[in-house]
């Protein structure tokens, strides 16, 4: 299971750089999700993704039988991260489009001539 | 402790200076700078007596303990006689300072400010014994200077002579930081009185002969040597009492000091000596030959500077022969050391008030063109009067200090005919005939100077001002320089024995255990020899040259200036300044995208890198989980959706496609037990999405449709290289285990320590609540940002109205 998220995950990050790399905004920003999307699992691969309870004290479980709890724990604190950078960009993306009418990260260009 | 304190006095003085300038503003602010200098000097005046006995003072104050870096002042005789030159000359040039700049008109708190941290800085150079902390102090007087020579930062020739000063004498003393590092790498040691101690052994060191280039370096750049002179005649454009402290009298001895201070640790070299010697003397010959060709009284002033410069650098280098030389002391050879010394001193005292006289003519006249001035002598006579000692000092003439020291100058070239040593049996005879040369060019500029601007013809409609005299005030100090070069020459021994000897000592220790030991009398008369006949000559050469100046001095105008030093320069710089430019615009294209491309593949490139140089190319097949028909489903819903972003036509489709991305890692946290983390990513998921969709739909102006994105090959190959890279990095985590991982303490301990069922929960809130508390920051601010952002525009809106 692990060799298949493992080749998910490396998609996931592909199809994030290559919109990235792309000339509009908006397709930045969902890049920058998909990315965070692609540090989740990846987070959650290399712990392991074995395990046949989920982490929580219950009876009769015994303590190998958990799943791995440190990765879940990153990943939490990563998701709510992620959404507020996904929020910050989204709104400054959107205060770009008003002020400067454009979203095409070659327009957005810095002047030559700045002197 | 006290001596390393006195250093910082200047600095520490230099505290107080805007306020005084602010405060007390009605006075004039170099009077309180005047008690700095001045008081220091009686201070170090108060040192001679036991200096002159051959005693020695130190003083420590540890800087960096764990680099072995302190604050060593060490005062003996060559530390001691700078250190009162620099004290000395600085009292009388704070006093000229005073009358020449204006109070209500010029920037008096910057100006005082710069030169007390010279001045600290020039001290520093002089007494530190550590290396390390001395090439600080040698940096702090380029920087000083630079300061000072940009003085009237609104000329634009200010800002350039400050720049080319401080490029060539920065280079210097980079190349010097790198001797010294080498030096205490064969030494063991920072100190220059341990390496000293060591020198022989040095001496058999492969990396001696580098130190000892890179040393010359930063003293040849410092002290305007050929070819890295150039910087001195465009820092004239500095005020001229800067340009009598630093240009003349202290920093750009610096590099004597230097030289005068390593000698006993290079001097067994015979490049040092030729290197020394030569290009000393060549510098001498070089910058007084066109010293005639200047206009400018300061520019005569400087080259002149540079040529006696040379002049002194060179008996340094013949100084250095007298280690090879069995009985030294009691030969010629022994001179050189002395005459150097002595000639620094005599140097100081006529250039410092030749420069003095330089601003008074400008200050009074209007302008520093020699061709414009002339019949000056009975306007000004009190000036004259300074000029013409000062000069006929310069030239050699008796009865003035000159005289005595270019007599021991000739002296110490002709004692080379005793030395046979380095191929110098063939070639000493050179050295007296340059020497020669040089003089009567210098006989030729003194006699330049003082007649071309104060005799022959008024020309009162060139001038910009009326001439008259300076005020008293002004005078007091050329005035006193000018005794200054009178009386030495009549107490010469006395100057000699409390000055010089010690300084003399110092260089030669191997020579001479005391000042005592120098066994040196200066007189005026020694009868017909060589030298006087030599002094006759030029007086006779010069002085018809002289005659016929203005029938040969247009020749100068043949020299070609496009091959010149000065264009050199100046082709380097633009060379280096376009080239960069070029450089950095072909990589910072502006492009964000750019800018991610060479992170993305240089972050793949070291991290596979590193998984190849560390082996760590492994698939552990043994751990795995088992493949379940619910993983595989919803995997491929997720790469569908990631395939549907990338080919997406419009944007709705990929925000929605986004969104399934998003719900379908939910259920695979569902698969995965991990339930906090499905329910907080479909939470999440969902406010994104709906944000998503406000802030597109809001968007104006713009059409919600949009082409398919264009396929880049080389974005794509960056995309691949990054997904290959993660894939791998997961595979290889997940077979590797390096150390044991501390989940296994949390699920021990989660109930018996914290007393909490859901781990996870216990993990963030508990075992690591730290990291929570950042994380509630990072969401704070990106909210802070959000509001501030939204705001912007309303204020903004309102702004925009109220203009219209």
């Amino acid at each position: 299971m692990e060799i298949v998220m493992s080749v998910a995950i490396g998609l996931l990050f592909m199809a994030a750089v290559y919109l990235m790399l792309s000339k509009s905004l908006i397709r930045i920003i969902i890049g920058t999700g998909l990315l965070s999307h692609g540090a989740h699992l990846l987070l959650l691969t290399m712990g392991g993704l074995g395990g046949t309870a989920p982490p929580v004290v219950a009876d009769g479980v015994s303590v190998s039988d958990y799943a791995d709890p440190l990765p879940q724990a990153l990943i939490l604190t990563a998701i709510v991260i992620s959404f507020a950078v996904t929020s910050f960009f989204l709104v400054l993306a959107y205060r770009a489009y008003q002020e400067l009418g454009t979203d095409n990260m070659e327009l957005l260009r810095g002047t030559e001539d700045y002197e | 402790m006290s001596l390393v304190f006195l250093i910082f006095i200047p600095i520490l003085a230099a505290l107080f200076i805007p306020l005084l300038f602010k405060r007390l503003g009605q006075i004039h602010t170099g009077w309180f700078v005047l008690l700095v200098p001045a008081a220091l000097f009686l201070y170090y005046a108060t040192r001679l007596p036991s200096v002159m006995e051959g005693g020695t003072y130190v003083s420590e104050l540890s800087w960096i303990p764990s680099l072995d870096i302190a604050f060593v002042a060490y005062l003996d005789g060559l530390s001691l006689l700078f250190t009162l030159l620099i004290t000395g000359i600085g009292a009388l040039v704070v006093l000229y300072s005073i009358f020449y700049l204006d109070k209500h008109r010029e920037q008096l708190h910057n100006f005082y400010v710069y030169l007390l941290i010279f001045m600290s800085a020039m001290l520093g150079v002089v007494q530190s014994d550590h290396l390390i902390t001395l090439y600080l102090f040698w940096e702090l007087t380029s920087i000083s200077s630079f300061l000072l020579i940009a003085y009237w930062y609104t000329r634009d020739r200010s800002r350039f002579g400050a720049l080319k000063s401080m490029m060539i004498t920065v280079f210097g003393g980079l190349m010097m930081l790198g001797g010294f590092v080498l030096l205490s790498i064969m030494g063991g040691t920072y100190s220059i009185r341990e390496l000293i101690a060591q020198a022989p052994e040095l001496a058999q060191h492969d990396f001696f002969i580098w130190a000892l280039v890179l040393v010359l370096l930063g003293a040849f750049t410092k002290s305007a040597q050929f070819p890295f002179y150039i910087w001195l005649p465009d820092a004239m454009e500095a005020p001229t009492p800067v340009s009598a402290y630093l240009h003349s009298a202290t920093m750009v001895k610096a590099g004597i000091y230097l030289v005068a201070r390593l000698t006993p640790v290079f001097a067994l070299s015979e490049v040092w000596m030729w290197l020394v010697a030569g290009v000393g003397l060549f510098t001498m010959v070089w910058a007084s030959f066109f010293a005639l060709k200047q206009k400018d009284l300061k520019g005569i002033l400087a080259f002149s500077t540079v040529s006696q410069l040379g002049l002194i650098m060179s008996l340094l280098g013949v100084a250095a022969a007298a280690y090879h030389v069995e009985g030294a002391a009691d030969s010629y050879l022994k001179y050189a050391a002395f005459a150097a010394i002595f000639h620094l001193i005599n140097h100081a005292t006529f250039k410092g008030s030749l420069f003095m006289i330089a601003g008074i003519v400008d200050h009074e006249t209007g302008t520093r063109d020699i061709r414009k001035l002339g019949g000056l002598m009975s306007l000004m006579p009190v000036s004259f009067t300074v000029a013409l000692i000062g000069s006929l000092s310069m030239a050699g003439l008796p009865p003035f200090n000159g005289f005595l020291s270019k007599e021991m100058f000739l002296t110490a070239m002709l004692s080379l005919q005793e030395f046979n040593m380095f191929s110098m049996d063939v070639w000493w005879v050179l050295f007296p005939i340059i020497a020669w040369i040089g003089s009567v060019f210098t006989f030729i500029y003194s006699l330049y100077f003082v007649f071309h601007t104060f005799a022959g013809k008024h020309q009162p409609e060139e001038l910009p001002k009326q001439a008259h005299e300076a005020p008293i005030g002004m005078l007091i100090s050329p005035v006193l320089l000018a005794a200054l070069v009178v009386l030495i020459f009549f107490i010469p021994n006395l100057i000699g024995d409390w000055l010089v000897k010690p300084a003399v000592a110092a260089i030669q220790p191997f020579l001479y255990d005391s000042p005592q030991n120098v066994d040196i009398h200066v007189s005026a008369w020694h009868g017909f020899n060589t030298e006087l006949f030599m002094t006759l000559g030029i007086f006779a050469i010069g002085g018809l040259m002289f005659w016929t100046l203005r029938k040969w001095q247009h020749l100068y105008d043949l020299y070609p200036d496009a091959i010149s030093l000065n264009r050199l320069y100046d082709e380097m710089m633009l060379l280096s300044d376009g080239g960069a430019n070029r450089f950095s615009r072909i990589y910072m294209t502006g492009f964000i995208r750019s800018y991610l491309v060479y992170m993305f593949s240089f972050m793949t490139f070291i991290v596979l890198l590193t998984l190849f140089l560390n082996e760590a190319f492994q698939i552990d097949f043994s751990n795995l989980a088992p493949i379940g028909v619910y993983e595989i489903v919803i995997l491929l819903a997720l790469v569908g959706a990631t395939l549907t972003i990338l080919g997406a036509k419009s944007r709705l489709t990929a925000i929605i496609a986004l969104g399934a991305v998003g719900y379908s890692v939910a259920l695979l946290f569902v698969i995965f037990r991990a339930p906090d983390l499905a329910l907080t990513q479909l939470v999440i998921e969902t406010i994104s999405v709906a944000l998503f969709l406000l802030a597109f739909y809001h968007l104006p102006q713009i059409s919600r449709k949009e082409e398919r994105m264009k396929f880049r090959f080389g974005n794509a190959l960056v995309a691949l290289g990054v997904g290959v890279t993660m894939t791998l990095v997961a595979l290889s985590a997940h077979s590797q285990k390096a150390l044991p991982s501390i989940s296994e303490f949390y699920k021990e301990t989660v109930y018996s320590e914290a007393g909490g069922g859901n781990i996870v929960n216990v993990i963030l809130v508990d075992y690591r609540g730290f990291d929570t508390l950042f994380e509630i920051a990072v969401l704070g601010i990106a909210g802070i940002g959000i509001i501030t952002m939204i705001r912007l525009r309303l204020t903004k809106k309102e702004g925009q109205h109220e203009n219209k």
